[in-house]
């Protein structure tokens, strides 16, 4: 293997328990996003854009999915000579093994992997971040301002700071402190969990972390506060594009909307310098019926559509048959809604059907109102489901 | 179908698209939103089975060559067999010009000779279907016939279209096969899907050369008929044959009917084109839509009604667009009127201007014209 400069590690192991029944049956990095995409999709085009050819994703609940996804990663350009894409699960050694304990410890359980390519810097990235970013400019200024360590922030609203780990830095950006979802923040900038270290540095932290057997062996909560205690050159980055963390159900279908809104609140995919790939599945194209009525949504190819679909962002291999009404909602891949049926602020997981005239998403609004259909649920004839329910 | 090899023979027979295939083959012209016209061959032969295809290149084959690539749309892109472009003869040598088909397949005689299969299927692109070969082939293999000829009866024939029709006994043997005849008696037309084994092909293709001719259709079968057992073989399934600009039109438009559409594309397997990563079509509050197929990546603020949009089209404000087929990334600004109108690749219409063509002939604009 030859040299690479930086290699990305991406952390895909998450079970994602806040997306509830979204991820019964699959990591959280496989879950549908923007009628087109998985959200690995998006750190993985981003690692293609930004010129890094060498990616190692850690892998652990539910893989089948996402292993089978991410193939041998050519479609993100990731099928390489040399580097390329690597699946990294856990696995059983002469020593015995484990699963992985912590972001930190799953990237010290394949030092191996990463020493394939004796890097300079290693990038870790999460795999359920909706985000366009260009990480050769952050590895630019963590090698202009001769760092150790760099972590991506964003300012966030005040009153959001205690959903996230706070950095508090100096007026050259160096990072003094580290709050974890403080309840007194002494700074809005929020670490976007994307960071950049000197690899051989970062071993060592990683080594003696291991062992620690009180360390909980993750970089928010061990690592980079040991790096602090020991007045490490540990730098932000500020990042000040379209980020949103779509761990929960509320904010999964928040950026949704994002993406629906005029002058482009969110993200912007039709962007051809920065092409967001996906395995892009091959369907025919959009068919729109003369019964169809279309507005301010997004469809993707192979659907059918021949009822009303409003406001709402659709997978591909959706029916909407005649008389169908969609609002506010997200269809997942090869769901069939039958005649008559409406679907009202909801999340609908893939292969779900809803049969004839069943009513999703009515009823007394609620203060948390989004309804979701897991994978493979089937509402029989003319059902009615309230506001806010979870069937799966 | 392991014993089967395919060619697609990209011999435009005299068919021209005008200003649609004036910089690029009859195989690469788009249709359907998403698709060029090879897809629907290439996509047929792997669906049946064959692992191994060779392409004959006419002229202008560039933009053939890019939607093609190492054929990983289709799964041919293998260590064994897979895909094979076969240049033409004529760019070998100085001012010489494509003489046909026959002499594409002696250049690359080499190719034919190397392959493993016993039996060959040729195929024409500018007819678009949905067939798997199997049935087709074990009825070759059945009638111990030399060639088989797969066909549709059609009940209604347009004067401008290209048909080579075919004349059976009741026990399906060909009679009679004219290529594109000027008075059309008989109402079977040829898919131009010929089933033979390849030591056939070599035959056919020895006596054309020897001979100066050079058509495969007209010379190697047509006129050969009393020589070779060929036998029919029906197929029900929607066929679209795009032999001109009207034709050509009026099968894009005809798509837009469900059952049409149906059984092109949800019948007997799924037509593969090569991918390219777009964002959903995106549809604004002003959108008005009525009866369209539409690729990715398009962007709808205005009126659209019966018409076809290819990949990263964009329809501003105010626009109203109505049986028409918009090529990929073309864009009509605002307040624009288009009616029976073909649009080629990055083609610009300017705010408020009124394009119309006729159903029976629509006005084409030339690939990144700026209107």
């Amino acid at each position: 293997m030859s040299k690479k400069e930086i290699v990305a590690m991406l952390l895909a192991g998450g079970k994602g328990t806040r997306l509830g029944v979204l991820t019964k049956n699959i990591a959280k990095p496989a879950v549908p996003f923007g009628a087109e995409y998985r959200l690995i999709d998006f750190p993985l085009s981003n690692c293609t854009n930004s010129g890094i050819d060498t990616v190692g994703v850690l892998t652990q609940y539910e893989p089948l999915v996402l292993n089978s996804y991410i193939g041998n990663g050519s479609s993100w350009d990731l099928d390489r000579r040399d580097g390329g894409v690597t699946v990294l699960p856990p696995y059983l050694r002469e020593t015995g093994g484990s699963w992985y304990k912590g972001t930190a410890d799953a990237i010290y359980q394949n030092i191996n992997y990463i020493d394939l390519y004796d890097p300079d810097y290693i990038l870790v990235l999460s795999g359920d971040h909706i985000y366009k970013m260009d990480y050769s400019r952050m590895l630019a200024q963590h090698k202009q301002w001769n760092a150790e360590a760099s972590i991506a922030v964003m300012e966030v609203p005040w009153e959001e700071t205690n959903r996230f780990g706070i950095m508090n830095t100096d007026d050259k950006c160096q990072i003094k402190e580290f709050q974890e979802k403080p309840e007194e923040p002494k700074s809005n900038l929020a670490s976007l969990g994307i960071y950049i270290f000197n690899w051989p540095l970062l071993k060592d932290y990683l080594e003696s972390d291991a062992q620690n057997e009180d360390s909980a062996h993750d970089f928010g909560k061990n690592i980079i506060p040991a790096m602090l205690g020991e007045q490490r050159k540990v730098f932000a980055y500020n990042f000040d594009g379209y980020w949103k963390d779509v761990g929960t159900i509320k904010s999964y279908w928040e950026t949704h909307m994002d993406l629906l809104a005029e002058k482009n609140k969110g993200l912007n995919l039709f962007d051809r310098s920065w092409v967001i790939s996906s395995v892009n599945p091959n369907r025919p194209p959009q068919f729109v019926s003369r019964t169809a009525t279309i507005s301010h949504s997004m469809i993707n190819k192979g659907t059918k559509i021949c009822g009303k679909v409003e406001n709402s962002v659709i997978f591909f291999g959706v029916e909407i048959e005649e008389g169908a009404v969609i609002k506010d909602s997200v269809i997942m891949p090869n769901v069939t809604i039958e005649e008559g049926a409406y679907v009202n602020k909801t999340i609908m997981g893939q292969d779900s059907i809803v049969k004839d005239n069943a009513r999703i998403g009515v009823g007394e609004t609620q203060e948390f109102d989004i309804t979701v259909i897991g994978e493979g649920e089937t509402i029989s004839n003319g059902k009615i489901i309230e506001h806010g329910s979870v069937i799966g | 179908m392991n014993n089967v090899m395919g060619i697609i023979n990209n011999n435009p027979q005299g068919i021209s698209l005008k200003e649609i295939t004036a910089h690029r083959s009859l195989a690469s012209t788009p249709i359907a939103a998403r698709h060029r016209l090879i897809d629907f061959p290439l996509s047929n032969m792997v669906n049946s089975g064959i692992k191994n295809v060779g392409i004959l290149l006419e002229s202008r084959f560039r933009s053939l060559l890019d939607h093609i690539g190492p054929g990983k749309a289709w799964g041919l892109d293998t260590k064994q067999d897979g895909l094979f472009l076969l240049p033409p003869a004529h760019i070998y040598g100085n001012n010489q010009i494509y003489k046909g088909d026959i002499e594409n397949l002696y250049t690359n005689l080499d190719y034919l000779h190397r392959s493993t299969q016993e039996y060959v299927i040729v195929a024409y692109p500018f007819i678009v279907c949905n067939l798997n070969y199997r049935k087709a082939f074990n009825h070759h293999i059945k009638t111990g016939a030399d060639i088989t000829v797969i066909y549709k009866d059609l009940e209604t024939m347009h004067r401008d279209s290209h048909y080579t029709t075919i004349k059976t006994d009741s026990e399906e043997k060909v009679l009679d096969m004219k290529v594109n005849p000027d008075t059309r008696k008989e109402t079977r037309v040829s898919l131009k899907r010929y089933i033979m084994k390849k030591d056939i092909l070599l035959e056919i293709i020895d006596n054309c050369v020897s001979t100066g001719q050079w058509d495969f259709e007209k010379n190697g079968i047509a006129s050969h008929l009393s020589h070779y057992d060929v036998r029919a073989f029906p197929a029900f399934d929607y066929i679209a044959i795009t032999g001109s600009v009207s034709e050509y039109y009026r099968r894009n438009m005809e798509m837009l009917q469900p059952d049409i559409f149906n059984n092109l594309f949800e019948g007997i397997g799924p037509i593969f084109t090569k991918p390219k990563d777009e964002a959903a079509t995106k549809y604004t509050t002003n959108s008005k839509v009525n009866n369209l197929l539409a690729a990715n990546g398009c962007y709808i603020d205005g009126e659209v009604e019966s018409s076809v949009l290819f990949r990263g089209v964009k329809i501003h404000h105010g626009a109203r667009v109505k049986n028409s087929i918009i090529m990929q990334k073309s864009e009509v600004k605002e307040n624009a009127v288009l009616e029976n109108v073909i649009i080629d690749k990055n083609v610009r219409i300017n705010p408020g201007k009124e394009l119309r063509g006729d159903p029976a002939f629509p006005l084409i604009i030339e690939k990144g014209s700026v209107i």
